[in-house]
C-alpha cells in the first residue's frame, strides 16, 4: 500500500463532511456578530463587557482549530505540537499585560 | 512488510513513521506552533502598550486631561465586515478542501479561488483602512498605538498576502489536474496555514477594536 493511498483513507474517513463545515461557519458568523453586539452594548453590559467578548473570541478560536483545522478528529501530537507554544504565548501576553497595566501602570 | 500492511488495515491512518503521522503535517503543525510564538510576542507588545499613548491620534473615544473629548480613529463596522469576509474565506478553504477529497476538480478550484478572492479583499480594506490612519497623521512613528499597531497587523496582513498567493497556486493546480484527490494532504497543508492566519485575526480582533 502506497503511502499516497493511506493518505487518501486517512482523509475520508477523519474529516467532517461539508454540511458541517456550513454549520460550523454560521456559528462563526453569529459569534462574530454577538462579539460586535457587545462592543456596541458596553454601556449596558458594563464591567461584563470585555469578559463575554474574550469568551465569544475563544470560542470562535476552538471551532476553527477543532473542526476546520482537523484537531478534533486527527493524532493528538498535533494538538500537543500547536498548545504548547499556544500556552507559552498565551503566558506571555498575560504576564506583559500584568505587568504594563496592573502592577506599573504608565497612564496616559 | 506483512506486518506493516497488517496494521494498517486495522488503523488505516496510522503510517509508517516513527510517530505514526505523516511528517509533513507534523512539520508544518510545529512551523504553526512557531508562528504562535511570533504573533504572541507582537499580541503581548500592543497588549503591554495599550492605552498608553501621550499623543493621539487615539484608537477610541479618549477623554484628555482638560476635558476634550478626541475621537477615536479606529472604524470597528469596517473592520467587521473585513472580518466576516475572513471568516468566510476559512469555510471556503474547507469546502475546497472537501472537493479535492472528494476527487471533485472543478468544486474544489472554485472553492480556493473563493478564498483566494476573499483574502484579497480582506487586503484590500487592510489597506483602505493604513491609508485612512496616514492621511489622519497616525504612522509607526507617531505614537505607541501606531508603532504596535501597524507592526501588529502589519505581520498579519503579510501572512494574509502570502496565503492569497498559496491559494491562487493551490487553485490553479487543483484546477489544471496536477494536484488530485491522491494528493489531497497537499491542499490540507495549505488550509492548515490559512486557517491559521484566520485564527490570529479572531485573537487580534477583538483586543484592538472592540475592547478599549
Amino acid at each position: 500500500m502506497s503511502s499516497e493511498t493511506h493518505e487518501v483513507a486517512h482523509d475520508v474517513d477523519a474529516h467532517p463532511g461539508t454540511r458541517l463545515y456550513w454549520i460550523i461557519g454560521l456559528y462563526l458568523f453569529i459569534l462574530t456578530a454577538l462579539e460586535i453586539g457587545c462592543y456596541y452594548l458596553e454601556d449596558t453590559l458594563g464591567g461584563m463587557a470585555t469578559p463575554t467578548i474574550l469568551a465569544l473570541s475563544a470560542a470562535k478560536f476552538i471551532l476553527v482549530v477543532m473542526f476546520f483545522m482537523h484537531l478534533k478528529y486527527d493524532s493528538k501530537i498535533f494538538t500537543g505540537v500547536f498548545l504548547f507554544p499556544m500556552a507559552l504565548a498565551t503566558l506571555v501576553i498575560g504576564g506583559l499585560t500584568i505587568l504594563f497595566h496592573v502592577l506599573h501602570p504608565m497612564g496616559m | 512488510m506483512a506486518h506493516s500492511t497488517a496494521v494498517h488495515a486495522a488503523d488505516p491512518a496510522h503510517l509508517d513513521t516513527s510517530t505514526g503521522v505523516d511528517n509533513r503535517k507534523l512539520a508544518f503543525w510545529t512551523f504553526i506552533g512557531s508562528e504562535c510564538l511570533l504573533f504572541g510576542s507582537l499580541i503581548a507588545s500592543y497588549m503591554a502598550y495599550k492605552g498608553s499613548s501621550r499623543t493621539g491620534p487615539y484608537p477610541h473615544d479618549t477623554v484628555l486631561a482638560d476635558g476634550t473629548l478626541v475621537p477615536g480613529i479606529l472604524d470597528v463596522p469596517l473592520t467587521s465586515i473585513s472580518t466576516a469576509v475572513l471568516l468566510f474565506s476559512s469555510l471556503f478553504m474547507v469546502l475546497g478542501l472537501a472537493g479535492v477529497q472528494r476527487g471533485d476538480r472543478k468544486s474544489g478550484a472554485l472553492w480556493l479561488a473563493a478564498t483566494a478572492l476573499f483574502g484579497s479583499i480582506f487586503l484590500g480594506f487592510q489597506v483602505y483602512e493604513f491609508t485612512h490612519f496616514w492621511h489622519n497623521g497616525l504612522t509607526l512613528s507617531s505614537n505607541l498605538f501606531g508603532s504596535t499597531f501597524f507592526m501588529l497587523t502589519g505581520f498579519h496582513g503579510a501572512h494574509v498576502l502570502a496565503g492569497v498567493l498559496y491559494m491562487s497556486t493551490l487553485a490553479t493546480l487543483v484546477w489544471t489536474g496536477r494536484l488530485g484527490k491522491d494528493k489531497s494532504l497537499n491542499v490540507e497543508i495549505g488550509g492548515l496555514y490559512w486557517h491559521f492566519v484566520d485564527v490570529v485575526w479572531i485573537i487580534i480582533f477583538p483586543l484592538i477594536y472592540l475592547i478599549p
